[in-house]
C-alpha cells in the first residue's frame, strides 16, 4: 500500500524528516506516536503534497506509483486521504458543495461515474447523522464556525464519502472528549477492511483503546526509532518517550 | 503649471435644454452649481485613482437617439420570483409596457413626469435635501439634466410585502450618448419596503454614460433594505451616487454589487441624522480585464448612538483596478457612536492593482470605531485543503474566489436577490462552466 524509504524533508530548509522508513501493508492500521516536534504533522503533510514541505531524498511508493511524483489532488486521486489536525475554515463555500466536489473529483480522477446530486445529499446526510454532526451542518461554510469536535466530525465524515484506500489521521483525537472519540473510533473500525490502511498520529494511548493497531512506532527526531505491537503504546505512556531518545540511532534533543 | 480649460462643463450645461415644467427651478439651480464645478482631475483626492479622460473629451453630450421601447427586452431584467411593482427605463425613457404599476395600499410609485400635484409638491420638498453636493459635482449635473425621476413613497407604518424593481436599460446606439437617472425614496415613519436598483444593458457594446443620483430618507422607526445591481456591460461609462437620510431608530441596509467597466464610479454617503438610526452598508466590486470599478463611502454619524456597518469585498482581476475608499466620519456632538468597517482584497493577477484607504475623522471622545482593509492572494493554506481533497487546483480557485463574495451574498435578507446573482457570479469566476458545476 506505502512504501516510504530513507525519507528527508525539509520545511524552509529546516530539516525534519531525518531518514523515515516505513512499510504499510493492505489492511494494516498502524500508530505513529511521539514527542512534540518530532515530525509527525509533517509526514502527513509530505505525504498530501503540500506546497513548502521538500522532499530532499528519499522514495515513497502508494500503490505502485511514485507519489511524490503527484500533484495533491492527484494523490488524493489515488486514495490518499489525510484528516487534517487543524480542519481549515472556508467561509462562503458550503459544506455539501464542498463534498459533492471533492466526491466527483475524486470519482472522476478514478474513471467512475458521477452520482447524481439527489443520492449524493441522500447518502451526506445519512453519513452526517452516523458520525453524530447536524446534517444542518452541511448548509454551513465548510468548518466555519464548528467547534473542534465538529470539525474532526466533519473530517470523518468526508473520509467515509470518499472512501479512500490509504488514510492518515493526524492528531484527529486531540481535543475530543470520550464520547466524541468514540464517534470517531466507531467510524475508522467500521471503515477498516482488508483493502484499506490507516496511520493514526497520536500523542495518547487513548484513542489506541477504541481503535486497535496493528502496529506502533515511535517518531523522534525525524525517523522511526522503535516499532512494535500495541504493547508498546502502553509501555510509552508509562515510561514516556525520553528513554528511547536516549538509546542507539536517536540523537535528538527533546523538547 | 496650468492645465486646459476643459470645454466639458460648460458643453455638459447645455444638454437636455428641456421644456419649462415644474422641475424648471431645480434644473436652474444644478446648472448655476454645476457651471461654476471644477471637473474633477488626478489631483482631485477623491478622484486620484479614477480617469475621467473617456468622458472629458464629450462625445457622449448627446441624448438618446432612439426610443422605441417595444422589442422585449425582459430577458436582460427579469429577476425570477419577483413580481411585484417595477419601474424600467430604457435608455433614460420611461417604459410603461416593461413596468408594472399596480401598487400595494399606501405606497406611491411613479416616475416625475406623471406624478400628480401632491406627489409634485413632496418631491420638491426632498428633492436634494439629502445630496453631498460638495462631494459629487455630478449630482449637480444630474439636477441640470432633471427631465424625469422615479418617485418611492410608502405612507407611514405601510409595510411593502414585495420587492420593488427599478431597472434602467441601455442599448447601443449608433450615437454615444448621456442617459440621467434619478430616484427619490421617502419612507415615512414606520415605513418598511424593499427596492432594487437595477443597472443593466443589453449585451452588445454600449456606448452610454449614465449620470445616476439616488436620494433615500428613511424616516423614523422606518426600514429600507435596498440594492444596487450594477451588471451593465464593461463599456458603459457610470458615474452614480447613493444619498441617504436616517432619521430616529430608523434602519437602512443596502448591498451593491459592481461589475467592472471602463469607468464606474459610484459614491455612497450616508448621514445618520437620528438617534438610534443603523446602517449596513455591505458591496462587492469585481473588476477584470482593463476594467475599474471605483467605490467610494461616507458614514457620518451627526447624532449620539448611532450605530454602522460596512462591509466591502472586492476580487481584482488580470490587469484591472479597483478603487475603494471609506470615510468613517464621528460629528463633535455624535458621543457613543459606534462604526465598523471593513474592505477585504483579492487579488488574482500579479497586474492587478487595488487602492484602499478606510478614513476616520472622529471628533467626539466617546465612540467605538474599528476600520481595517485587507489586500490578498488566494490562501495557499485553503487551496491545499481543497485539492488534498480531489479537487483541481483550478477548480478550488473557483471555489474560493466565489466563496470569498458568497459570504456577502449569504448575509441579504431576499433569497431571490441572492439566487439571482450566484449563476452571475459563478459564470464571471469560471470561464470553463465546467469549473463552475458545484456553485450553483
Amino acid at each position: 500500500m506505502l512504501s516510504i524509504n530513507d525519507l528527508h524533508a525539509t520545511i524552509n530548509g529546516k530539516e525534519i524528516l531525518k531518514g523515515l522508513t516505513l512499510e504499510v501493508k493492505p489492511g494494516e492500521v498502524h500508530a505513529i506516536m511521539g514527542p512534540n516536534g518530532a515530525g509527525k504533522s509533517t509526514l502527513g503533510h509530505v505525504l498530501a503534497g503540500r506546497e513548502g514541505y521538500d522532499v530532499v531524498s528519499g522514495t515513497v511508493e502508494m500503490l505502485g506509483k511514485n507519489l511524490l511524483e503527484l500533484e495533491t489532488e492527484e494523490r488524493a486521486h489515488l486514495g490518499l486521504f489525510l484528516s487534517f489536525q487543524y480542519p481549515i475554515e472556508i467561509p462562503g463555500v458550503s459544506n455539501m458543495e464542498f463534498l459533492k466536489a471533492s466526491v466527483d473529483s475524486i470519482r472522476q480522477g478514478r474513471g467512475e461515474e458521477a452520482m447524481d446530486s439527489v443520492s449524493f445529499m441522500k447518502k451526506a446526510r445519512e453519513v452526517s447523522k452516523a458520525v453524530n454532526l447536524d446534517p444542518n451542518f452541511l448548509k454551513r461554510g465548510v468548518n466555519e464556525g464548528f467547534s473542534g469536535g465538529e470539525k474532526k466530525r466533519n473530517e470523518l465524515l468526508q473520509m467515509i464519502l470518499l472512501e479512500p484506500k490509504l488514510a492518515i489521521l493526524d492528531e484527529t483525537d486531540s481535543g475530543l472528549d470520550i464520547d466524541a472519540l468514540q464517534v470517531i473510533a466507531d467510524g475508522v473500525n467500521q471503515m477498516r477492511s482488508a483493502e484499506r490502511s490507516f496511520v493514526m498520529i497520536t500523542h495518547y494511548q487513548r484513542l489506541l483503546d477504541y481503535v486497535e493497531p496493528d502496529f506502533v512506532h515511535v517518531l523522534a527526531d525525524g525517523r522511526i526509532v522503535k516499532s512494535g505491537d500495541k504493547s508498546l503504546a502502553l509501555e510509552l505512556e508509562a515510561r514516556g518517550y525520553h528513554w528511547l531518545k536516549s538509546g542507539p540511532g536517536a540523537d535528538g534533543q527533546a523538547d | 503649471m496650468s492645465q486646459p480649460v476643459s470645454e466639458f462643463i460648460p458643453q455638459a450645461g447645455q444638454l437636455f435644454a428641456a421644456q419649462s415644467d415644474w422641475l424648471q427651478p431645480v434644473r436652474e439651480r444644478g446648472l448655476a452649481q454645476w457651471r461654476v464645478s471644477k471637473l474633477p482631475n488626478r489631483k482631485t483626492e477623491n478622484w486620484k485613482y479614477t480617469s475621467l479622460r473617456m468622458l472629458e473629451r464629450g462625445d457622449y453630450l448627446a441624448e438618446a437617439a432612439v426610443n422605441d421601447v417595444s422589442a422585449d427586452l425582459s430577458s436582460q431584467f427579469e429577476i425570477t420570483e419577483i413580481d411585484g411593482p417595477r419601474v424600467v427605463f430604457v435608455d433614460g425613457v420611461f417604459s410603461l409596457e416593461h413596468s408594472r404599476l399596480d401598487l400595494p395600499k399606501g405606497v406611491c410609485l411613479t416616475t416625475f413626469s406623471q406624478a400628480d400635484k401632491a406627489q409634485r409638491e413632496q418631491i420638491l420638498e426632498h428633492l436634494g435635501q439629502t445630496v453631498a453636493y460638495e462631494s459629487s459635482p455630478f449630482a449637480y449635473l444630474n439636477d441640470s439634466w432633471l427631465t424625469d425621476g422615479v418617485f418611492l413613497c410608502v405612507a407611514a407604518n405601510q409595510r411593502v410585502e414585495n420587492l420593488i424593481h427599478v431597472v434602467y436599460l441601455t442599448r447601443s446606439q449608433e450615437r454615444n450618448f448621456s442617459v440621467n437617472q434619478r430616484l427619490l425614496a421617502v419612507l415615512e415613519s414606520g415605513a418598511e419596503a424593499s427596492l432594487i436598483e437595477h443597472f443593466c444593458s443589453t449585451d452588445s457594446q454600449q456606448n452610454s454614460f449614465t449620470n445616476s443620483v439616488t436620494e433615500i430618507v428613511v424616516k423614523a422607526n422606518a426600514r429600507l433594505t435596498h440594492y444596487r445591481l450594477h451588471l451593465e456591460q464593461e463599456q458603459a461609462l457610470h458615474i452614480g451616487g447613493i444619498h441617504a437620510q436616517l432619521q430616529r431608530d430608523s434602519q437602512l441596509n443596502s448591498f451593491q454589487i459592481a461589475t467592472g467597466g471602463v469607468l464606474k464610479r459610484l459614491d455612497i454617503d450616508v448621514s445618520l441624522l437620528g438617534e438610534g438610526a443603523h446602517c449596513e452598508l455591505s458591496g462587492v466590486y469585481l473588476p477584470r480585464g482593463k476594467q475599474l470599478v471605483d467605490f467610494h463611502t461616507s458614514m457620518r454619524h451627526m447624532v449620539p448612538n448611532c450605530t454602522s456597518n460596512e462591509i466591502y469585498r472586492g476580487i481584482v482581476a488580470d490587469q484591472s483596478r479597483a478603487v475603494f475608499n471609506g470615510l468613517i466620519y464621528i460629528h463633535p456632538h455624535a458621543q457613543k457612536s459606534s462604526a465598523q468597517l471593513s474592505n477585504k482584497n483579492l487579488l488574482t493577477s500579479d497586474q492587478a492593482e487595488v487602492d484602499t484607504k478606510p478614513e476616520l475623522q472622529i471628533y467626539a471622545n466617546d465612540v467605538q470605531c474599528a476600520h481595517g482593509a485587507t489586500v490578498s492572494q488566494i490562501d495557499e493554506q485553503l487551496l491545499y485543503y481543497l485539492c488534498s481533497r480531489g479537487i483541481e487546483r483550478k477548480e478550488a480557485e473557483v471555489l474560493l474566489s466565489f466563496g470569498f463574495i458568497n459570504e456577502l451574498l449569504n448575509r441579504l435578507t431576499d433569497q431571490t436577490v441572492q439566487e439571482y446573482l450566484r449563476p452571475i457570479l459563478a459564470k464571471m469566476f469560471a470561464k470553463d462552466p465546467e469549473l463552475a458545476r458545484h456553485l450553483v
